[in-house]
């Protein structure tokens, strides 16, 4: 086990290299933006004084490295800062955003692995039969549409022909459990829906890839049931490209919400993130994205993790 | 227990194979690969199916289970298990039958046994699901048999992985594991070709015991005449999907009828002729006091040998003694720790890197695998071209002469086969073509890794003989890596044994192979087995009368 303490020390040291980068990238890219946060607050009115004196305020006349290197120390004493748009803390702002995106975002998981596992698995069991093919056409249907597109059919056909769902998200803390996900039931859907096809996909590809092997040949001269020989015999040596593309999805559902989000007016990072970039406030922006990337550093160290856990040869060594 | 040898009367008829015909596909065609071959098989009774790779011999055992790989299907004939036709069995049916009735017991045990699941939880796989006794049961069952089986530790054993099990003891758990549930016929399908001759010993042993034991019919599969006349009461010659001859052990051994038999009893014949001793002269190849790791794992200690001009040196071991990884210090994939190799006198440089490009083309190397070592999506003219090109700066009409030239000097015909993929190409045709690569940089040394040991023994031995001839009109030396004894005693002028990292003996051949032997090269000569069907009783009891 000390290996895999090695491992998540190394990953999470290389993590913190990773954030480091993106946060530098990230700046860099919305200082190339044009126009600036003075503009966009004051319009295009104001004169050339009150915006000198706006920028002067907030620091903006600085030059960019002293700005960012002024942000940098103050993440590291764990000071998201201020909105320059809000002038709220940000911290405060993310708070309940944060919360919101991995709300959704674990949803749309709960519904979306064990569906598209288990499509897999049926698949690779039933595999050239019409199921699998049905299954592989309606999934690759689903993952050749944009998102937007799926979510306004789901509106079309689910809130406004059969009214079951709700076509706006209006999400508050004081709801409760229940009534959060019946409200949160479109975009999770069509998360589900987009993500889906990819995980579906991989489970059958591994089963099947192993199906020619010697001991699966063994599992049958054995007069194993097939149910028995995928379940027990491919699917344990499946499970680490499985769960590779799983955490991939899973992080794909946190960072990719952004265009969901915003169709379901849904009060998460993803609309926070796009009124950020679009104000020019680099600090918001800078924190929705070293969330992002946090993520996706976790989440794939997740995946390497339960990738060696699920190999007897790196968990029981000679 | 003497009358599984002198076949005595066994009991009834359990398997009857009449007139069976299997096709295999390929490119959307089906091909007839067994043309109706008749096999009876009475109770306890052991039937050995012999034949080349290609003879049909696993097709038809694992009929004899009524299944067809993938690709292959049962085109006509019946089988006939203890009454009921597997032919026309529901698939239902046959599953009940397999693993509880029929066991397999498959070639590589290492990739048979499932990584992801404990040798024991395996084991009662079987029994459980066909209801036949409940887990706990089961369990104490495998352990038992697993004693039988004189596995170490059988109390725990089982409950390892696979990938914590060594292959000798890894092929007598599977053993057991086809054992679990009684079953009236296991199918061997060439148990003991992947393991070493040591090993292979304690596994036919064990093997031959527990069938005896428990009077269970059994198929065994093998290329290895003298393998299979230590376990079979009976043998049946294929080729081509065909029955070539049928005969009790003994009589077959002793008074082959058909030219294949024959030519398959004869086939460890070919001796190198006795060459003078190599002259004083400074050797080609010389490797001094030679340390060498895989991270930190030692793996050789102080290894010293020559190799002289125009001599074929043999080093000989188990898997693991390190003689691969001495053509990797050799050749500079993996740089020594400690000590040095010297190429007629100059040293070389450790790491291949800083070797100079003469040095390179001077040692060439000849691979165990040619459908590994050759690029599939090449043909034979640029596989051959490359280092003639490489090495020699050979261009256009030159270079092309030079292939028909090379392709002649190692017996396949340029016109047929200058423009053919190695997917095209049968193993011992692309091992020729992996030898005329390696004559295309026109070496002095020439290493070869065990390039006979995947081959039929009759294409191995064709190989050998080209090896030999290129020899004496080339004037190469060869290193010749092989774990076979065969082989040694065929080609070699000098012998280099060596176990766990060290060279233990080494010598002229007929210097080692006399004795007195070291304790470990005594080992290796006397579990070769031989076309004797009572080799296997008297040299375990001699090893018995020693330990006694």
């Amino acid at each position: 086990m000390s290996m895999i303490g090695k491992l998540v020390a190394q990953r999470l040291a290389l993590g913190l290299l990773t954030l480091f980068v993106v946060s530098l990238i990230i700046f860099l890219c919305v200082e190339l933006l044009p126009g600036n946060l003075a503009q966009e607050i004051l319009g295009q009115a104001a004169t050339p004084e009150t915006v000198a004196a706006f920028n002067r305020e907030l620091g903006l006349d600085l030059p960019p490295h002293e700005r960012y290197i002024a942000w940098l120390l103050d993440m590291t004493k764990g000071d998201f800062g201020r909105s320059l748009a809000s002038q709220r803390e940000i911290s405060e702002l993310l708070g309940m955003r944060v919360q919101n995106t991995f709300f959704l975002a674990t949803l749309a998981a709960v519904i979306a692995i064990p569906l598209a596992v288990t499509l897999g698995i049926l698949a690779a069991l039933y595999r050239d039969s019409w199921y699998d093919r049905i299954v592989n056409v309606v999934t690759l249907t689903s993952i050749s549409f944009p998102e937007f597109f799926v979510a306004y059919i789901l509106i079309i056909v689910l809130a406004v022909n059969l009214g079951i769902f709700p076509s706006i998200s209006n999400i508050s803390e004081d709801l409760g459990f229940w009534e959060k996900v019946y409200r949160s039931a479109l975009p999770a859907l069509t998360l589900t829906l987009v993500v889906v096809a990819h995980m579906m996909r991989m489970t059958r590809a591994a089963i099947i890839n192993l199906l020619a092997s010697p001991y699966i040949e063994m599992a049958r001269l054995k007069g194993l049931k097939p149910g028995r020989i995928i379940l027990k015999h491919a699917l344990p040596n499946a499970l680490a490209p499985i769960i590779n593309v799983v955490v991939l999805n899973l992080a794909y559902l946190v960072v990719g919400v952004v265009l969901v989000e915003v169709v379901f007016v849904y009060p998460g990072l993803g609309q926070l993130f796009v009124d950020s970039v679009s104000k020019r406030d680099i600090p918001v922006v800078q924190a929705c994205s070293l969330i992002f990337a946090m993520t996706y550093v976790l989440l794939n160290l997740l995946a390497d993790v339960l990738s060696i856990m699920s190999n007897p040869r790196l968990l029981h060594p000679r | 227990m003497t009358d599984a040898m002198t076949g005595d009367p066994k009991g009834e008829i359990i398997l009857d194979m009449h007139g069976l015909r299997i096709e295999g596909r390929s490119d959307e065609i089906w091909h007839e690969i067994v043309h109706g071959v008749n096999v009876t098989l009475r109770r306890g009774e052991v039937l050995g199916l012999i034949g080349e790779s290609g003879a049909g011999k696993s097709t038809i055992g694992l009929a004899a289970m009524g299944f067809a790989r993938d690709g292959c299907r049962i085109s006509g004939g019946s089988i006939m298990f203890d009454g009921v036709d597997l032919v026309k069995a529901s698939d239902d049916s046959l599953r009940q039958l397999r693993g509880s009735r029929i066991a397999y017991v498959a070639q590589s045990a290492a990739a048979a046994f499932n990584p992801a699941h404990k040798l024991i939880d395996q084991y009662c796989e079987a029994p459980v699901q066909h209801g036949i006794m409940p887990r706990a049961e089961a369990e104490s069952d495998a352990i038992d048999l697993y004693h039988r089986l004189r596995l170490p530790d059988p109390e725990s054993i089982g409950f390892r992985y696979p990938h914590q099990v060594s292959g000798g003891q890894l092929q007598r758990a599977m053993t057991a594991m086809a054992m679990a549930c009684r079953p009236d016929l296991i199918v061997f399908d060439e148990p003991t070709t992947a393991l070493d001759v040591t090993t292979q010993i304690e596994v036919l042993s064990a093997i031959r015991d527990i069938v005896r034991q428990f009077n269970t019919a059994a198929i065994y599969i093998t290329h290895d005449l003298a393998v299979v006349s230590q376990m079979a009461d009976r043998i049946m010659v294929l080729r081509h999907g065909n029955l070539i001859e049928e005969g009790e052990t003994r009589g077959m051994i002793e008074d082959p009828q058909k030219e294949y038999t024959r030519d398959l009893l004869a086939v460890r014949t070919f001796r190198k002729e006795i060459s003078d001793e190599p002259n004083a002269e400074v050797p080609l190849l010389s490797v001094r006091g030679v340390n060498a790791a895989y991270g930190k794992v030692p793996v050789l200690f102080d290894v010293s040998m020559d190799i002289h001009r125009k001599r074929t040196v043999a080093v000989v071991g188990e898997s693991g003694s390190g003689k691969s990884t001495m053509a990797r210090v050799i050749t500079g994939l993996l740089p020594p720790s400690q000590g040095e190799v010297f190429y007629d006198g100059q040293a070389l440089a450790p790491g291949h890197r800083r070797r100079s490009k003469d040095d390179k083309r001077r040692l060439q190397m000849i691979y165990q695998m040619p459908d590994t070592a050759i690029n599939p999506r090449q043909r034979v003219r640029s596989i051959i071209g490359r280092p003639l090109e490489f090495y020699l700066g050979m261009r256009g009409e030159e270079r092309d002469a030079r292939i028909v030239q090379l392709l002649e000097m190692i017996e396949l015909d340029p016109d047929e086969f200058i423009d053919r993929f190695p997917g095209e190409l049968s193993g011992g045709q692309k091992q020729r073509i992996c030898i005329a690569r390696a004559l295309a940089a026109e070496p002095e040394l020439i290493i070869c890794d065990e390039v006979t040991s995947a081959l039929d023994q009759l294409v191995a031995e064709e190989i050998l003989k080209l090896l030999q001839r290129l020899q004496d009109e080339l004037g190469l030396a060869y290193m010749f890596i092989t774990h076979d004894l065969a082989t040694v005693r065929a080609v070699a002028d000098e012998i280099v044994v060596m176990l766990q990292g060290k060279v233990v003996e080494h010598g002229p051949k007929a210097e080692v192979l006399r004795p007195p032997h070291h304790e470990y090269t005594a080992l290796l000569l006397s579990s070769v087995p031989e076309m004797d069907p009572d080799w296997l009783d008297n040299l375990l009891d001699e090893r018995s009368g020693q330990t006694a």
